[in-house]
Parts: structure tokens; sequence; C-alpha cells
């Protein structure tokens, strides 16, 4: 069942605090907190309301693609969201040998269609994923979600011009736009313009604020003309607690209890935690 | 119809080992139309343009570009396609040796990535066209089957086999046109089973590739100096037939001859078989020196690595001190 706005905000949440006491309970581990915080409502939105999911039947859902694999707590809690995954199953998170690595590893019986974690390589098997639909006439979408700091690669690039060239209209990339990578400020690093590359590879922008249900829906709904779509969404990396918001050393890392406890009181403003 | 007699035999040498492949995924594709083939600007270099022209919404052309060419070819492969993804041999394990160990051996995804003109059939294009450390990138991948025929006959059955067989392929085509035939006449290729062509006491020549046909000729030579050969054409690098490795341990010296560096090939994975043996014969490996050396025809470069049936005997009787 599709989420309203409001529903989509409590999902978001609930995803928040889930990322952090997984994360935590990930130990010595760590986790990839940044890059799943600043992807909250973009998994949210596609997962509770833009995506087709039939749980009966995987073949006739959206694909879905986490390219930058390490923000996959974000992608494992909307899941949970939609009923796709149990709340046992998701407790697994980094468990030796489990179905829930810290970087997504394709299982079909659980719904995760790629593996993920070495960048650059969810644009190309989604365009697979989606020539074989257009092959078979089949109304199966394909979402992408890629991070800036992952459009540093060329692989990315060169599925980009098979796409625009192909003029494939039934995939969506969606850009992660924090202007965070590993080493810090992507500005810093390899500066991009992701508007403006994409624009230049063929690819119709459209430009949305990441942590808004009402922009974000508004981009989905923005229908094809003609060209691969992307959504470059604005995003703050580690989005929703202040330690985090735009600091490197949460790309990953192990959090305290007294870290955990700051950090769900911000994501839950004050509320009752459940 | 794919016919195995003389005529069809000799057809497919002229040919060379990219004509073949493309004359049979095109006879391929007529039965089974789950075959797709992708190729990254090698079209007609793979032998494709009548499967382009006959299939044309079934060959996608996905420009310059090896990365996303077996990236696309794996999200095929996922929808239950059985995609065919060409380029030249160093590009297609080097350039896109990644997204061979991710899709194909991570993932497992049913690609079958076709390494064009491996060895030294590129000639006058020059060293970076050369395709001599491909088995050894890919042959620490799991999932991935590798197959190395030794003749374009062996191309066409091995181009079939790759399709009917569930899993992950790398074709490894040896040779230019006119490639020596191996095969005279009709017989059965099975994935993971080496063919014993020829049945000797002395000394066991294994080859892949080309380099069986040099083994044949070296087995002649050999046998007009009193050496009888065993010749094993191990068509199929990974999984190794180690039952045919260890039928030849009452052998005086295993020899193993290879289009390809000796550091990680055929060689190298014959040796760490026999390595556990506690009783083996010497085994002499045969392939391109740690060393790129000069750019050359094809002619040429086989002689100057010693990868002619005179070089390969001279070895084999040096070694022995015959």
């Amino acid at each position: 069942m599709k989420q309203d706005i409001t529903a989509l905000k409590n999902t978001a949440q609930t995803m928040r605090k889930q990322i952090l006491q997984l994360g935590f309970a990930a130990g010595n581990n760590g986790a990839h907190f940044a890059p799943a915080l600043s992807i909250a409502e973009i998994c949210a939105a596609l997962y509770c309301n833009v995506m087709h999911i039939d749980t009966a039947d995987f073949t006739n859902s959206d694909h879905f693609i986490l390219s930058k694999g390490h923000g996959s707590l974000a992608n494992y809690t909307a899941m949970h969201a939609a009923g796709l995954l149990d709340e046992a199953t998701l407790t697994r998170f980094e468990e030796n040998g489990g179905p829930l690595p810290g970087q997504p590893s394709k299982n079909l019986a659980l719904g995760i269609e790629c593996s993920s974690g070495s960048l650059g390589m969810g644009l190309a098997y989604g365009m697979g994923l989606a020539l074989a639909d257009s092959r078979k006439n089949n109304s199966r979408q394909t979402y992408v979600l890629l991070g800036d700091g992952e459009c540093n690669e060329g692989s990315v690039w060169e599925a980009a011009q098979f796409a625009a060239h192909q003029k494939m209209t039934n995939i969506t990339a969606i850009i992660d736009a924090n202007h965070m990578q590993s080493d810090g400020d992507a500005a810093h690093i390899l500066n991009n313009n992701p508007a403006a590359m994409w624009q230049g590879f063929g690819w119709q922008v459209i430009t949305a604020d990441g942590h808004s249900f009402d922009s974000l829906l508004a981009a989905f709904d923005t229908k094809s003309d003609g060209r691969p779509r992307v959504i470059v969404a604005a995003t703050v990396k580690g989005k929703g607690v202040s330690f985090m918001e735009n600091a490197r050393e949460w790309h990953h890392g192990r959090l305290t209890q007294q870290q955990l406890d700051e950090a769900l009181a911000q994501v839950t403003g004050g509320q009752t935690l459940c | 119809m794919l016919k195995y007699d003389r005529t069809a035999l000799r057809t497919y040498s002229m040919l060379g080992a990219r004509g073949a492949f493309g004359l049979a995924l095109n006879e391929l594709a007529a039965e089974n139309e789950d075959i797709l083939a992708l190729s990254a600007d090698l079209c007609s270099t793979s032998g494709l343009d009548r499967f382009a022209q006959n299939y044309p919404t079934r060959f996608y052309n996905t420009g310059i570009a090896e990365q996303s060419l077996i990236g696309i070819a794996a999200g095929l492969a996922a929808a239950g396609y059985t995609p065919f993804a060409t380029t030249f041999a160093n590009f297609a394990a080097l350039r896109g040796c990644e997204q061979i160990r991710h899709y194909m051996g991570y993932m497992a995804e049913n690609v079958k990535v076709v390494g064009l003109s491996a060895g030294f059939a590129m000639g006058m294009f020059g060293i970076t066209h050369y395709g001599l450390e491909d088995i050894a990138a890919l042959r620490s991948i799991p999932n991935l089957t590798i197959l190395s025929p030794a003749d374009s006959t062996e191309t066409v059955k091995a181009t079939l086999a790759a399709a009917a067989h569930k899993g992950p392929v790398y074709l490894r085509l040896t040779g230019g046109m006119n490639n020596p035939m191996v095969y005279k006449e009709d017989y059965t290729f099975t994935i993971g089973k080496a063919v014993t062509l020829q049945t000797g006491t002395d000394i066991a020549l294994v080859g892949a590739g080309t380099m069986v046909a040099q083994c044949q000729k070296a087995a002649k030579l050999l046998a007009e100096k009193g050496v009888s050969c065993t010749i094993i054409n191990m068509h199929t690098i990974k999984p190794l037939d180690t039952l045919a490795l260890d039928s030849l341990l009452g052998h005086r010296l295993i020899v193993t001859a290879e289009e390809h560096s000796k550091i990680g090939g055929l060689g190298a994975a014959v040796a760490q078989h026999l390595a556990a043996k506690t009783a083996a014969p010497p085994l002499l490996t045969i392939g391109t020196e740690d060393d790129y050396g000069h750019a050359g025809d094809y002619a040429w470069l086989l002689q100057h690595h010693g990868l002619t049936a005179d070089s390969i005997a001279a070895q084999i009787t040096d070694f022995l001190g015959v």
C-alpha cells in the first residue's frame, strides 16, 4: 500500500532509529552511518510509495539497485518498512555469514537483486535488467541509486552513454548528492557537477530536495521526455544526527552508547522511543 | 544447422576462431531466442556481422566500453537471457576484470565473455592488443569456467557448449584466419573433460588453444628421434581435468604449452596440481617469459617466443638431454 507523506515521514524517522540501532549493534565492525542517513527519504519514497512491489512474486516488482552499497542500512530498513524484511531478519545486519552484510549481496529470496559495494557497478547491471524488461514488453521500472562520489567512477559514464543512446525510458537513476565522499568534501577531491554532467551525457535531469517527500515524489512523478531520467537529489550526509552531518569520520564508524542515545534523541525529536 | 563433415571443418578453419565463433552464434540464435550478442565496438571483428544483420534487435553495441559491456550483459543474464559479450581478450579480462569478478564470479551471472585474439593473433597491432595474461587474471575468480578451444571446429563446439552451460564462461579464442586443424572429423566436446589426441609412452604434451596443433607437429618431430608422445588437448583451463593429468604420471616428462605467460596460465594450473603428488615426473612449462618483447607479425611472434613445433620439440630434447 502506498504511504502518504505523513506516513512516509514516520517511516523515515523509524528508519533513522533502526539505522542507528542496527549500526550500534554491529559493535566493533562499525557501520556506514552517514551514507545511509542521507538516503533515508529516497529509500522510503521508493519502497513505500513509488515502486510497484509484488511480495508474492518479485518477478512482477520494480527493480531497485543500491549502487552505493555502503548505504545498505537505509535499503534494509526501507525493505522492512515495506514488509519485505521481517524484524528477525533485519536484526541480522552484519551477522557473520548472514544475509545482510555491510554491503548488499544478491539474494532474490529477500528481494535483493544486485550485489554492490564496489562502486560504479549498479547502473550497467540495472540497464541490463531494464533492457530485458523492454524486450519482454513488461512495465517494470528500474531504479538505481548512486552516490555523487560514486560518479567519479568511469564505469558510471560508460553506462550513462549507452542508456542515453538507447533512449531507455524505463530506468531512473537517483544521485545522492551529499557533496561528501570517503576522504571528505567532494569539491576538494574531484569536483563535479552532477546535474551538468548527466545533462551533457544525454539524460533528463530532474533536481529534488532529497529530504523532502513533496519534492522527491514530484520528481519521481515527472514523466520521461524520451530520455533516461536522473533525479539529482540534494542531501546532507549524516542527515538528522548533528554530529554526523557533513562529518567525514562518520562515513563509517562506531557508536558509543552515549552517542547512540544522543543520536536517537535527535532523530526522534525527543519522542519516546519504541 | 552446424555440420561436422570434412567440408564444414575446412570452412571453420578458413574462417579462423573469430569467424567460426560468429558462425556458431548465428546458428545458435536461430534455435534459441534467449541468445543475445553484445560487443564493445568490435562487431565485425567478432564475426558477428551476420548475427547483427539477421537479429538486429538481439545485438547491442555498447561502444568502446568494456566495463558496461559486461555489466549490461550481467543484467540481461539475470533476467534469463544468455548474452555473449565480445571484445579483445586483454580488454575483456584486464579492463573488465573487476566486472568479471563482480558480476560473473561473485554474482555468478550466466554471461559468456568471449576473449578475441588471445595470445599474439593481433600481430602488428602491437603489445597493447596481445592477450598474454588473461588466464592468469581470471583463473582465481570463483564460479568462472575458462575454455580455450584448440582449433576452429572446437571453437564452434565450445560456443555451443558455453551456451548450454548454466553459469559464467570465459571463452578464449586464439589464432588467426586459416587456423591449423586439430580435428579432421567430428568428436565429442565436453566442458571439463580433456581430449586425448594421441597416446604414447615417454612424453606427455598438454596443450591449449593454438598450441595443441603445435604439440601435434612437435610430437611428429620427436617421434623421428624415437621419443613417443601422448598429446592432451586441455580445452578447459578451469575446471581443470585433474583425472586426465593423473593418467600422465607414468611418463618421463609432462610438458604444457600455451600462447600465454608462463605465469598463472595452464602451466601454472598443472604445476599446482602435480606439486601435491608424491611421485610425478618433471614438468616443463612452455609459454611466454615474464617479458613483453617487441611487436611483430603473428608467425614471427610465435617463433620469437618459442611457440612453434620446432621450438617445442627442441626445448623438450634439451630438457631431456637427447
